[in-house]
């Protein structure tokens, strides 16, 4: 893993007014992204314009694919080639993705994923808003692996987060998600773009050994192999079946517990570097709110409202949904009353905040189908109920 | 035994194969082995940097090809070794990209990312093994079955229109194509050379017998019967019409090199569009 700074080229510095699906583009483009290749789909379209726009004057490829299934493809060999790879899309268009971000998980490659998400199941409501995609980031390709997600809640944390996402992204040879959603995706806000000089960007680790030494698959003491690329004599082989170090196949049973424990393991074992949150007010706290993305800027109001009623409410905003701070929830679970997890869905995060609390604290949901974000009132009520 | 003994055995195209993957998976009698070999001998004719060639498979059969070719080779998921090779080839334009893959991957599954690079003229050649039939699985009908080929998911035969592929390929746009049966090793081989020298979408089909689960439902033989199948019913029509290289059950294969056309590529497109747009402007992503 190499820290560098941001290639300028890249950098538009300076105070922009731009919404959401704009910032993720610009976070893409100040992370080194080079190769964008995507598929219309609302309410996602935007960042593929934006790049498109742009690419021209920083250096790079923008190509509209045929299909989600195509632009993911494309990805990973782009990202073969060394070059850093981004796409964006919404419901319908990642439910397409998945068996191929199996692909870029089996094969260990670093690339970003933004899912603008929208009212589902199906077409559902492609121009309204929703959070119904955060369990199937996680579990939708078929088989155990593991990914990283991060969930911004402002058109500047669209920016910030893209970079991280990278950053992370290429640090663990994973793929990696921005799970916002229309709201933000169309919120437009004050985006502050610091100098290049200021953005910390981080590369792959390349494999500089022997040639003919190059193991694709052999972890590092970080669990995460070294990379090349394709064109440097390394002539390496990989694939989508159960491989060894090497990349070549094994159908065994032995093989897979070593292969599919690795992809599980250098997450799961590097989770503590990896999550981020945001806490205020848990000192003391009978109530914790667990919100992400957009529901968390509506949660505030409802928090606020709590405390003027005289209810001890701390607030935990994820950052990285996934790997889920597991511990965190746990230690809180001992100390407080009572979770309340708003969401727009029907509580994917709320039973995995149930899972991480052991039966300590129960997690109230405060669900929602989608279309539009929560009423704050109805979070105050979840709180107060919980209060009680 | 000495070692310069040892030498007699091995295999003439080592250089180009991952010996330490042998024995391959492909049944005896099958095509492909014969085709892997054209492809090798093409790269040691073409005397190309194999530094600089990158070969991309899908699933089935012909999907481990990629596995024992000794390139950078990419094993990728079902019919999706052509955007693949798309995003290697453009973050890479200095690659010679190969799609190495069979007939219900490239056209079957993968069918619409077929049609679409061709149609952009990405510079890629794709070498598509066609077996009539899905043997991975175990010989199930394709989009390239001949009418009345019986197999496991045909049982009273087939019954569906099969894709004539050198005419899908010409009509999406590709700027070279040709068919040729296994039997046809040298002619194979020299059109893999000219492709690898050709910018652009390039096709080759290449007909082989698939003696386990084709020829053995169908009551055709083995792998030589097969092979005399070729030799008395292929005809060779270089420049042929592809509207009329249909392939019916037994019957006559037209083979030869139908499309030799120049045509700008995606790459270039995109250049010299954006340059002619943008002026000076324009930085170009590659090659600064």
């Amino acid at each position: 893993m190499k820290k560098v700074k941001a290639d300028p080229k890249g950098v538009l510095t300076g105070a922009h007014y731009l919404d959401g699906d704009f910032a993720i583009a610009e976070g893409g483009l100040a992370a080194g992204c080079r190769f964008f290749a995507g598929y219309p789909i609302t309410p996602s379209t935007e960042t593929a314009e934006r790049f498109a726009e742009r690419i021209p004057y920083v250096g790079g490829v923008f190509i509209q694919m045929e299909d989600e299934i195509a632009s993911i493809l494309a990805l990973i060999g782009a990202s073969w080639a060394g070059v850093k790879s981004m796409t964006v899309t919404s419901g319908p268009g990642f439910s397409l993705m998945m068996e191929n971000i199996g692909l870029a998980c089996m094969m260990e490659v670093p690339l970003v994923i933004a899912n603008v998400q929208r009212g589902g199941p199906s077409t559902g409501l492609p121009t309204l808003t929703g959070q119904g995609d955060m369990m199937q980031v996680k579990w939708g390709s078929h088989g155990d692996y593991e990914i990283i997600a991060l969930s911004p809640d402002s058109p500047q944390e669209c920016f910030d987060l893209t970079i991280k996402a990278f950053n992370l992204s290429e640090m663990y040879r994973v793929p990696a998600f921005i799970m916002t959603d229309e709201c933000v995706g169309h919120m437009h806000e004050k985006v502050v773009i610091p100098p290049a000089e200021e953005i910390e960007v981080v590369n792959r680790k390349m494999y500089e050994g022997p040639k003919d030494k190059y193991l694709p698959y052999k972890p590092d003491k970080d669990h995460v192999p070294f990379m090349v690329k394709a064109g440097d004599g390394y002539r390496f082989h990989t694939t989508g079946l159960t491989h060894d170090e090497r990349g070549y196949p094994v159908i065994n049973a032995e093989c897979q517990d070593w292969c599919v424990r690795h992809l599980v393991d250098k997450i799961r074992k590097n989770a503590h570097k990896i999550i981020e949150y945001k806490e205020d007010g848990m000192d003391g706290a009978e109530i914790v709110v667990v919100s992400y993305g957009i529901t968390s800027r509506v949660a505030v109001k409802a928090i606020q409202d709590a405390r003027k009623a005289g209810i001890k409410v701390g607030s935990l905003r994820l950052i990285t949904v996934w790997p889920f701070p597991e511990e965190r929830i746990k230690e809180l679970a001992k100390k407080i009353k009572a979770f309340v997890v708003p969401e727009i869905n029907l509580g994917q995060i709320r039973r995995e905040v149930e899972r991480c609390a052991f039966g300590q604290a129960p997690a109230i949901g405060v669900p929602h189908c989608g279309g539009w974000v929560h009423n704050p009132d109805d979070i105050l009520r979840a709180i107060k109920e919980a209060a009680k | 035994m000495k070692e310069e003994d040892r030498l007699e055995e091995r295999n003439p195209m080592e250089e180009f194969l991952r010996m330490d993957r042998m024995p391959h998976i492909w049944c005896p009698g099958c095509g492909l082995g014969t085709v892997v070999a054209s492809f090798a001998a093409a790269l040691r004719k073409s005397q190309v940097d194999l530094n600089k060639v990158a070969i991309v498979s899908g699933i089935g059969c012909t999907g481990r090809v990629a596995g024992y070719v000794k390139l950078d080779s990419f094993h990728t998921t079902h019919g999706r070794p052509v955007p693949f090779a798309t995003g290697l080839k453009l973050a890479n334009p200095e690659l010679k990209v190969v799609v190495f893959s069979g007939d219900g991957d490239i056209v079957g599954i993968g069918g619409n990312h077929f049609i679409h690079a061709a149609r952009r003229n990405m510079d890629i050649l794709v070498i598509c093994v066609n077996n009539f039939n899905y043997a991975m699985t175990g010989g199930q009908v394709a989009a390239t079955t001949p009418i009345q080929a019986n197999l496991s998911t045909a049982p009273y035969g087939n019954f569906e229109y099969p894709f004539n592929l050198p005419y899908l390929a010409d009509a999406c746009g590709a700027i070279y194509v040709a068919r040729w049966t296994s039997l046809h090793l040298r002619r194979v081989t020299k059109s893999i050379q000219e492709a690898l020298a050709k910018k652009g979408f390039s096709f080759i089909e290449v007909i082989t017998p698939c003696v386990t689960l084709y020829a053995r439902r169908n009551r055709l033989g083995d792998g030589l019967n097969l092979l005399k199948y070729y030799y008395e019913n292929s005809e060779i029509q270089h420049g042929a019409d592809t509207r009329t290289l249909d392939i019916d059950f037994q019957g006559k294969i037209i083979v030869g090199k139908f499309i030799d056309k120049e045509k700008p590529t995606f790459f270039e497109c995109m250049n010299t569009h954006l340059k002619k747009v943008l002026g000076d402007k324009y930085r170009p992503y590659y090659g600064e």
